[in-house]
């Protein structure tokens, strides 16, 4: 019979502490690294923001100085947001679907690699560029756009966004396993683009019209900007700060649902 | 250096009866594709087991399966007498599998880094980047890198964690002859350190090569098994084509034919030795016209083989 010729298993030392952490340091040093040399996304998830951020708050901003350091201050938390929700999408969504449609996912996953260290790497990635992105819009609002905050508000302001990754990692996530590799940089830019101008991180939403302003609500940009907005005192209306969280984390949780549906399917448990 | 190991002594163990990796009544179909049907396979310590097959038999599936990286839809698969999916196993497995894009931007020896980093023993990087052929090109990033040097590094990736059971999906598909001899002599320092080897491919001679057994795979079913002297002399028939007079059922049977077929007005003749077919062919039609004798492929070798032997395989197999 079959169990009798079979070797016992010797089971394989099981991976120390040590060892686990190194894993998870290295898996995540190497998606940095992967991103940062990849021009692509480096152009699209800093230099645009930031580009826009130029653009809208300093240079065609008003000549007041007040007015002109309040629009700075807004777009600072807006554009913030932006470039949160760029470098989650396009490192969490897009590199997940061309890596899982292209085989290197089933590379990974034949080794003994724990999948979750795979994910946190690309969340810490997005944790990182999301700070740079954040820290290079700051500079450049007290510089060129007149930003003053005290230093506790400058880093709740960072604090919120940097968190803000979180959901649209999930919100990546679910992308990646849904999305053809070839296709997904154009459908994340397809949905990013209008969700973030619909949610009023372009243009503020009061002057948006009225139907625009009650669909955002259901966007989740909307929620992180008016989170970061109401940590400088420029949130829409007096929302207690919890509406907003929960939605953001309604909204995590439907899109890590969605990413293990696509996940399960892919190991052929639900669909062979 | 790469030279070094290709001068290594190839020393194949004496096989060893213990299965490390064994399939039972494996069936797996995708959507109306059979992929996989009824598949028993034995992987015995020590050996390097060719799974020799035209693309579509089930090769791909079959080692997805033994890696735990699709389920079937019947039947069982067992390595190290476990799931292969159990994390337990997997660090005691390696694997190279076909794969569409590597991330380009990775350098070899950061890929091996990530790679060894996963297992809980693995070899020194300097020693998997030596085995690989790696050394001098450690440093040039995946995307820069040629075809042969590519499927070295993935290579590398499978080896890096030292595991004891190896799976290599048609590790020298699309590589030039030099590329593909350094391919073997890295296999075989594999062998020779006494791994077991699981080697997917469609080239006779590579199997022919490498392996201490062949399984012969089509249409996701093992249609012949031995070791290569065997498997050479089972699929060393010829093909002939050419356009004749004769009606097809005459054709059919002249002594040697083992199939013929009619394609549009030009007949397929599958037999083992070519000469004496041809010869009778042209003394009883002397019109015969474009007249071809080729290798027989594989696919056809073995398609020919099965359908006249059918009986005689399985009771061949049986023993």
């Amino acid at each position: 019979m079959a169990a009798t010729t079979f070797p016992v298993v010797v089971a394989a030392p099981r991976r120390s502490l040590a060892r686990t952490i190194a894993l998870y340091a290295k898996e995540a040093k190497y998606e940095l690294i992967k991103n940062v040399r990849i021009p692509v996304y480096a152009i699209s998830t800093v230099a645009f923001p930031l580009m826009f951020y130029v653009l809208f708050g300093i240079v065609l901003n008003s000549n007041n100085p007040a007015d002109r350091r309040e629009g700075a201050t807004y777009l600072l938390a807006t554009m913030g947001c932006f470039g949160v929700i760029a470098v989650s999408l396009f490192g969490f969504g897009v590199s997940l679907a061309i890596e899982r449609g292209q085989g290197w996912l089933q590379v990974k996953r034949a080794s003994p690699m724990p999948v979750a260290a795979y994910f946190a790497g690309k969340l810490v990635s997005a944790v990182v560029f999301s700070t740079v992105v954040i820290t290079l819009l700051m500079t450049v609002g007290i510089v060129f756009g007149g930003v003053r905050m005290p230093v506790v508000m400058a880093a709740k302001l960072m604090a919120i966004l940097v968190a803000g990754a979180l959901p649209f990692s999930a919100m990546g996530m679910a992308i990646g396993y849904f999305a053809k590799p070839n296709s997904a940089p154009g459908l994340v830019n397809l949905i990013y683009l209008p969700m973030t101008f619909c949610s009023g991180l372009w243009i503020p939403l009061f002057l948006l019209p009225n139907g625009l302003q009650s669909f955002a609500k259901v966007l989740p940009p909307f929620h992180l900007s008016q989170l970061a907005l109401n940590s400088i005192g420029m949130g829409m209306n007096p929302t207690p700060a919890w509406g907003h969280i929960e939605a953001l984390i309604a909204f995590t949780l439907l899109f890590l649902g969605i990413a293990a549906w696509g996940y399960w399917r892919d190991e052929g448990k639900l669909y062979g | 250096m790469s030279t070094a190991i290709s001068e290594l002594p190839y020393n194949p163990p004496a096989a060893s009866p213990v299965s490390v990796a064994r399939t039972r009544n494996l069936k797996k179909t995708y959507g109306e594709i059979v992929a996989l049907h009824d598949l028993n396979l034995e992987v015995r310590a020590g050996e390097l087991l060719a799974l020799l097959g035209p693309n579509g038999a089930g090769k791909t599936t079959l080692v997805r399966m033994l890696l735990g990286l699709a389920q079937p839809d019947s039947g069982s698969v067992s390595v190290f007498g476990a799931d292969p999916h159990q994390g337990q196993i997997q660090t005691r497995v390696g694997a190279m599998l076909q794969v569409g894009r590597v991330p380009e931007t990775l350098r070899a020896r950061e890929h091996i880094d990530l790679f060894s980093s996963y297992y809980p023993a693995p070899l020194p990087i300097a020693e998997t980047l030596k085995i690989a052929g790696l050394e001098d090109i450690k440093d040039r990033p995946f995307g820069e890198l040629s075809g042969g040097q590519r499927q070295r590094v993935l290579f590398a990736i499978a080896i890096c964690g030292d595991p004891d059971l190896l799976f290599l999906d048609e590790p020298t598909v699309g590589l030039d002859v030099e590329a593909r001899r350094l391919m073997w002599s890295q296999i075989r320092t594999l062998i020779s350190r006494g791994k077991t080897v699981l080697l997917t491919t469609h080239y006779l001679n590579e199997a022919d090569a490498l392996a201490d057994r062949i399984l012969v795979l089509n249409k996701g079913a093992i249609v012949a098994e031995g070791t290569p002297a065997e498997i050479k002399t089972r699929a060393s028939g010829k093909q002939i084509r050419c356009t004749s007079r004769l009606a097809i059922e005459e054709v059919r049977q002249l002594p040697g034919v083992l199939s013929a077929n009619a394609d549009r007005n030009a007949f397929e003749i599958q037999v083992n030795a070519a000469e004496p077919v041809v010869r009778e062919l042209l003394r009883r039609d002397s019109w015969l016209v474009d007249l071809e004798v080729t290798n027989a492929g594989l696919e056809e070798a073995f398609l020919a083989l099965t359908q006249n032997n059918a009986g005689q395989d399985s009771k061949k197999r049986s023993n």
